[in-house]
């Protein structure tokens, strides 16, 4: 299973098919609002979520509001294990910028010659056959972005990235979010959004959980979460109480 | 065993043909010409690695694209068991060298290497040496020993991957050559290209390991004992010393073919061959080739005894049984031993490799993650086994470009 894949491959006319069908189940039901209007609605988050985004050096994919905070966040000269690396697009800018030692791990196979091709160190390798391969903190950040979903022993993932580094440094889609539940409200079907791009058949995505689960974990299992953000109302921002509704995504910094 | 001609060149390359380009081709490198310096004189002799001096040695390497004023540019290429210094373009003195089977076909990665290829002669200063005890121009056991006049045949000293590396490394004292871009090999060249980044770990920025792994495997050794007891085991092998006559032809051919098999897939020969007869419809039941694979294998060992020293295959295959990187510089801990390494690394393995199976490869990968280096480990699909180095032009082809760029 490849990286990052609700980020990877956003089909825009598939998004927009599902903004018009929730428009037109939205204005069924709401009657008050009409469809025009809901489409607006969508149309301008979508828009917002755009803005905040940039186009990334191959042009042709967004780049991730996760990794600007990252690339903020960690210091000059950490190291960082990139689990699910994609096309290694994040170390690169932290090789570059912050003079990290920067390691990717990616399975697929195409991803993994673009990271070759852009200099970035990667291990091909499948993150579901675990970390076990590495010694307890060899490095200073594990990062995990938008991968966490797609992996058959999710929580075996995440104690490993806190063994391996001395912070974990994870991104998710909310399930909970309210686009996503309207959908399912609503249409009663597994939803569509911009951020959830995949149907119940195709997706990649095989636990899908919430922002509140994901809270309720690091509290059972001892965590601390030493910064959160969330991408709400089109922008990207520190996490509020509150945020299970409206936050399409999260990205928490995590330490044992 | 029978050496008639009449399997065709062709039958190796059936499935795949590939092409190749012409000495006049704008992607080749053209008419090549190798050089022979002599880089240990007699007197004082070069240590080996087993505590014996030895001299003179003469070493043969071939050079493609030209070093720049910097002299920064040389990606230097190691050659596997049965390679040479001829490693691109055509070979201008096969004929006159007694190189004939060179006049057919151009430098074993030839593929890969010249202008606007993946390692582009038009950027990089490619150089390649042939190594200690082969038997294409670097002394060996094939050549006459000053002393006695004669062959040096099993009196030729035992030779390791180590010795060889700091022969390189002489070599390119010579040439004026400081720090290499990269060094690049396969297999056995790709144990050289590990043994490169740990033994010079100042004089090499990039270094690309292909379907290799820091030691063989106990079933690789096995394979190679094999191999030499077949060949010592035939009659004509006479103690090393069978210069004078006829060469253990049988012995060598069946070491190749037994080696050839490891050097592809289950799946790759059933692909390949299947079950299929060769050039007729029925079996005639009797010993003589039947099956295609058969046939194939019977090219595979004709064709090398042509081309191989019986004698160099035994010291060659020694070589590879006993390199242990872990075990040269880390004391028996490969973690260790890769704390030393300061160039950036490439390990490619290849998934139906079982001589040197991607686990290994991966093994070696994580090791040099956990010593705290950042590395590149990529499991390239293939039908093809280990030969696949070689033959999987396209995936090889990109990772390099993209890797030394």
């Amino acid at each position: 299973m490849s990286g990052r894949p609700t980020s990877r491959a956003t089909p825009r006319a598939g998004a927009a098919a599902t903004g018009r069908r929730a428009a037109r189940a939205a204005s069924r039901v709401a009657g008050a609002l009409k469809e025009e209007d809901v489409r607006a609605l969508l149309a301008h988050f979508e828009a917002e979520r755009r803005r905040t985004t940039r186009r990334g050096a191959a042009g042709a994919e967004l780049r991730r509001w996760q990794d600007r905070i990252i690339e903020r966040e960690i210091p000059r000269g950490a190291s960082v294990l990139d689990l699910g690396c994609g096309n290694g697009e994040l170390l690169h800018t932290l090789c570059r910028l912050r003079g990290v030692r920067g390691q990717g791990l990616e399975l697929d196979a195409a991803a993994v010659m673009e990271c070759v091709e852009r200099g970035v160190p990667v291990l091909q390798a499948d993150l579901d056959e675990g970390l076990k391969g590495f010694s307890d903190n060899d490095f200073d950040y594990v990062v995990l972005e938008e991968t966490l979903q797609t992996l058959h022993r999710p929580l075996r993932v995440l104690r490993e990235m806190l063994r391996v580094g001395r912070h974990g440094i994870v991104s998710f889609p909310n399930f909970a979010c309210w686009q996503v539940r309207w959908g399912l409200a609503l249409e009663g079907r597994m939803p569509v959004t911009g951020r959830l791009p995949y149907r119940w058949h195709d997706t990649p995505n095989i636990h899908l959980f919430t922002l509140q689960d994901f809270l309720d974990w690091t509290k059972d299992e001892g965590v601390r979460v030493v910064k959160a953000f969330a991408f709400a109302e089109g922008r990207a921002r520190p996490l509020r109480p509150g945020d299970n509704l409206v936050a399409e995504e999260a990205l928490f910094f995590v330490a044992r | 065993m029978r050496y008639d001609a009449r399997v065709s060149d062709d039958l190796t390359i059936r499935r795949k043909p590939r092409p190749v380009d012409p000495p006049d081709s704008p992607a080749s490198v053209g008419w090549t010409r190798s050089r022979r310096v002599r880089l240990v004189d007699s007197g004082n002799g070069f240590r080996l690695e087993t505590g014996r001096r030895f001299g003179p040695i003469d070493v043969e390497y071939e050079t493609y694209g030209r070093l720049n004023r910097r002299r920064d540019n040389a990606v230097l290429i190691v050659h596997a068991l049965s390679g040479d210094a001829h490693v691109a373009g055509w070979d201008a003195d096969a004929e006159r060298a007694g190189r004939a089977w060179r006049a057919r076909k151009p430098g074993w990665w030839d593929t890969v290497i010249g202008p606007g290829k993946p390692i582009d002669t038009r950027r990089y200063h490619v150089l390649c040496a042939n190594v200690l005890g082969s038997c294409y121009g670097t002394t060996g056991p094939s050549s006459v020993d000053p002393k006695t006049g004669r062959p040096y045949g099993l009196r030729f000293p035992v030779v390791t991957v180590g010795d060889w590396v700091r022969l390189q490394a002489r070599l390119l004292d010579h040439l004026g050559i400081e720090r290499l871009h990269a060094v690049v090999g396969g297999s056995l060249g790709g144990q050289q290209a590990l043994e490169w980044a740990l033994a010079y770990p100042g004089r090499v920025r990039k270094c690309l390991v292909l379907a290799a792994s820091p030691r063989l495997s106990a079933q690789g050794l096995a394979f190679n004992a094999v191999g030499r007891f077949s060949i010592m085991s035939d009659p004509q092998f006479a103690g090393g010393d069978y210069y004078a006559g006829p060469a253990p032809r049988v012995g060598l051919a069946a070491a190749r073919m037994l080696a050839h098999i490891t050097y592809l897939s289950e799946e790759g020969m059933q692909q390949k061959f299947g079950r299929r007869l060769q050039d007729k419809g029925r079996p005639d039941f009797n010993f003589g080739i039947e099956f295609e694979v058969e046939s194939y294998l019977d090219y595979q060992g004709r064709s090398f005894v042509e081309r191989f020293d019986a004698n160099s295959y035994l010291y060659i295959t020694r070589a590879m049984d006993y390199y242990d990187a872990a075990h040269a510089w880390g004391g028996g801990d490969l973690v260790r031993a890769c704390r030393r390494v300061r160039s950036e690394m490439l390990v490619v393995s290849f998934s139906s490799d079982w001589l040197y199976p991607p686990a290994h490869g991966k093994e070696f990968a994580m090791a040099l993650c956990r010593a705290g280096k950042p590395v590149t480990y990529v499991n390239v699909p293939s039908t093809l086994g280990h030969d696949a180095f070689l033959v999987e032009t396209e995936p090889v082809g990109r990772l390099l470009r993209g890797f030394l760029s």
